[in-house]
């Protein structure tokens, strides 16, 4: 029974993980290419699962919302890195930080304009929905699995289009030399929009396979910012497959942390003294994780130094 | 917002064109601090609109209300509230959501000679050793609900529930809520954090405890998330819990998932009596929407100041008081009345989510507890 548990938490972990990555893959291009510090990130997640809850709701397709938090959340992206973010680039951290922080006010009060205070409805849609039994005998909902299924699909895409294609080796040329890729006649302002819009599709897509199953609210970006901000911390700012790592390692510390550590405390104190520190604990594990990777690699587990 | 500065700027224009005087000693200013933006919005707003429905209705010009937005912060509810006793000169203060709010604004309210009604907090320090003449709770102690919870499973046969809340004050009183009442077994207990979304983790514990019934209180977008998560995993206990995570205002949001999940509440919108149907009609007349439990409490507050309005003047601090004690009016909830430390006695009934045509919605199948007051009454003193 406890080895299915386990292998049932690892698959949680995993699922929690390739989510985080879609949030980070974005961040941490972001910071890697333009090196921007973007706080709005969790807004353009949260526009996602809005746009892909009104779409769900007029159409009924899971399919056509998912194109549609796709669409929503570059289009909102490319409209701010050319309204707002193109004038930070020069500017210092804390400019940045500011500025996109208004950003987060400004996307949330604005959705609560459009849509209202209350949550919003998104389901699973009924061929995906209930639980499969694995090998083990298992049962495990089918959507989960859709997910981490999807998180791999986009991050093997996504290492594709880094990797073997031309807009991947401008971006890659931009994280290494700005100033040189301009000068060799790539429009790097474009790219940056391009780059900024292609992180803010992940984040949306986020956004709306993960809205299926919570709350579709104003303000649910925050929390999974947090997240990935750690999660690129510990793999390294700027590079997709530290993002990678980092965010199947949170996820699978969060996860193991949040099931296990109470019932270890409890072999060898109190049941409710084991619940209140296991649980203190379970919510402290990526923080530690985070501290102890950057005591041994500052920068990151592949930063580049 | 809109409605507030529409009432704020009428009042200011009702005041402009009337003069000073009409601005005679038996009017009666309130403050509202209230959660109107970010998150929790929701709730905050549901007070609001139950209570001003209450004093539209009302149509009593001796009453002004003002009302602002907490944003969810202790610091910004503090400032608001000095403001509204220093500047506005206000008589009475209500309006707040929030537990650790509330810790925040009634003690030095009510120490200044202000009157505090509670539309929804009701931590335990303000129903124990801290609980004041001027302070009266209108909606419930925080442990009443779960602690109905607890006495629903033991008459439904439930032997061991697996039980879990947040990790923070609240979330602690609610388990204490339940075990107080409930005499099974504990499959399991556990605190997750503040503000989780994703809980597969502890639905895979779930799954592996072997328990007969499932236990939870998460508010707002936790609960959403958990009883979406829920249904998705093909987990098929019952599930119970206070109304929090069963309210009008969320169950849209999670779906057929809830349908049939019971939960207690000391408000339905089917509870037979005239003040009720009467609420229920004119709620969805004026704001289009049915009201949850948060608009019930923001109504009830409302109709208790006007009871005391109507037998005492405000400048008489003590009379006031024992005008506000005596809870000389129809709640919508039944029969109501206050317990010794302020708090409500009332009943607290089991409803169940059911579907009423495309609208998700509670319907009571019956009574948890009668007549319920508290567990704190004894460490009050005053």
């Amino acid at each position: 029974m406890s080895s299915l548990l386990l292998f049932e938490q690892v698959l949680n972990g995993l699922q929690l993980g390739v989510m985080l990555f879609l949030m980070a893959a974005g961040l941490t291009l972001i910071f890697g290419v333009m090196g921007l510090i973007n706080l709005a990130h969790g807004s353009l997640y949260m526009v996602g699962a809005f746009a892909a809850a009104a779409v769900a709701a007029a159409t009924g397709s899971f399919l056509l919302a998912l194109a549609a938090s796709l669409a929503a959340a570059a289009a909102a992206g490319a409209v701010i890195e050319l309204g707002v973010i193109r004038r930070l680039y020069d500017r210092d951290h804390l400019d940045q930080v500011l500025a996109t922080f208004a950003l987060i006010l400004i996307f949330s009060e604005g959705t609560r304009w459009i849509f209202g205070s209350f949550p919003l409805f998104l389901d699973v849609p009924d061929y995906l929905s209930g639980p499969v039994t694995l090998p083990g005998g298992i049962q495990y909902p089918l959507y989960r699995l859709v997910i981490i299924l999807a998180g791999l699909v986009v991050a093997a895409g996504l290492f594709l289009l880094i990797g073997r294609t031309r807009i991947g080796i401008q971006i890659r040329a931009g994280e290494a030399d700005r100033e040189m890729i301009a000068a060799l006649g790539i429009d790097i302002t474009r790219l940056y929009t391009l780059v900024f819009a292609l992180g803010a599709a992940l984040a949306g897509l986020a956004g709306a396979l993960v809205g299926a199953i919570q709350s579709v609210q104003v303000g649910m970006g925050e929390p999974v910012l947090i997240l990935a901000f750690v999660v690129i911390v510990i793999g390294g700012i700027g590079s997709v497959k530290g993002a990678f790592i980092g965010a199947l390692l949170v996820g699978l510390t969060d996860t193991l942390g949040r099931s296990f550590l109470p019932g270890l405390f409890g072999l060898f104190m109190e049941p409710a003294a084991a619940t209140t520190v296991g649980s203190a604990l379970a919510s402290m594990a990526i923080y530690i994780l985070m501290a102890g990777v950057l005591l041994f690699r500052p920068r990151g587990l592949f930063g580049v130094a | 917002m809109r409605i507030a500065k529409s009432i704020s700027s009428a009042a200011l224009a009702a005041a402009l064109a009337l003069g000073a005087a009409s601005a005679q000693a038996e009017g009666v200013k309130v403050g509202m601090i209230t959660t109107l933006s970010g998150g929790g919005a929701g709730l905050g707003i549901d007070v609001r609109d139950g209570f001003m429905l209450a004093i539209k209705q009302a149509g009593d010009a001796d009453i002004e209300v003002i009302i602002e937005d907490d944003q969810r912060k202790p610091d910004v509810a503090v400032q608001l509230a000095d403001k509204m006793i220093q500047s506005d000169k206000v008589d009475v203060l209500t309006g707040i959501i929030w537990s650790n709010l509330a810790m925040a604004v009634v003690p030095s309210a009510v120490a200044q000679g202000k009157f505090y009604l509670s539309p929804n907090a009701g931590p335990s320090a303000l129903a124990g050793k801290g609980c004041n003449p001027n302070y009266f709770n209108v909606a419930w102690q925080n442990d009443n609900l779960h602690e109905a919870a607890g006495a629903y499973a033991n008459d439904a046969g439930y032997a061991n529930s697996f039980i879990l809340a947040p990790n923070y004050p609240a979330g602690k009183d609610a388990l204490t809520g339940y075990k107080r009442f409930f005499k099974g077994e504990l499959a399991g207990e556990v605190y997750t954090k503040l503000g989780q979304t994703d809980y597969a983790a502890e639905l895979a514990q779930i799954r592996a405890s072997g328990a007969d019934s499932v236990f939870f209180f998460l508010p707002g977008g936790m609960g959403i998330s958990f009883m979406k998560q829920y249904a998705d995993s093909g987990i098929d206990l019952p599930v119970l819990g206070a109304a929090f995570s069963f309210d009008q205002g969320i169950l849209q949001a999670v779906g057929d998932a809830a349908l049939g999940a019971k939960n207690t509440s000391q408000w339905s919108k089917d509870i037979d009596n005239p003040a009720n149907k009467a609420f229920v009609e004119s709620f969805q007349a004026e704001y289009g929407r049915l009201p949850s439990l948060y608009a019930s409490q923001g109504f009830d507050t409302a109709n208790l100041l006007l009871s005391a309005m109507a037998k005492a003047d405000i400048s008489d601090a003590d009379a006031f008081r024992a005008a506000l004690k005596a809870a000389d009016f129809d709640s919508v909830r039944g029969d109501f009345a206050f317990a010794p430390n302020n708090h409500p006695i009332q009943d607290i009934y089991v409803r169940e989510v059911i579907k009423e045509g495309d609208v998700i919605t509670n319907k009571i199948v019956g009574v948890a507890l009668e007549d319920r007051s508290n567990a704190y009454v004894d460490e009050c003193k005053m």
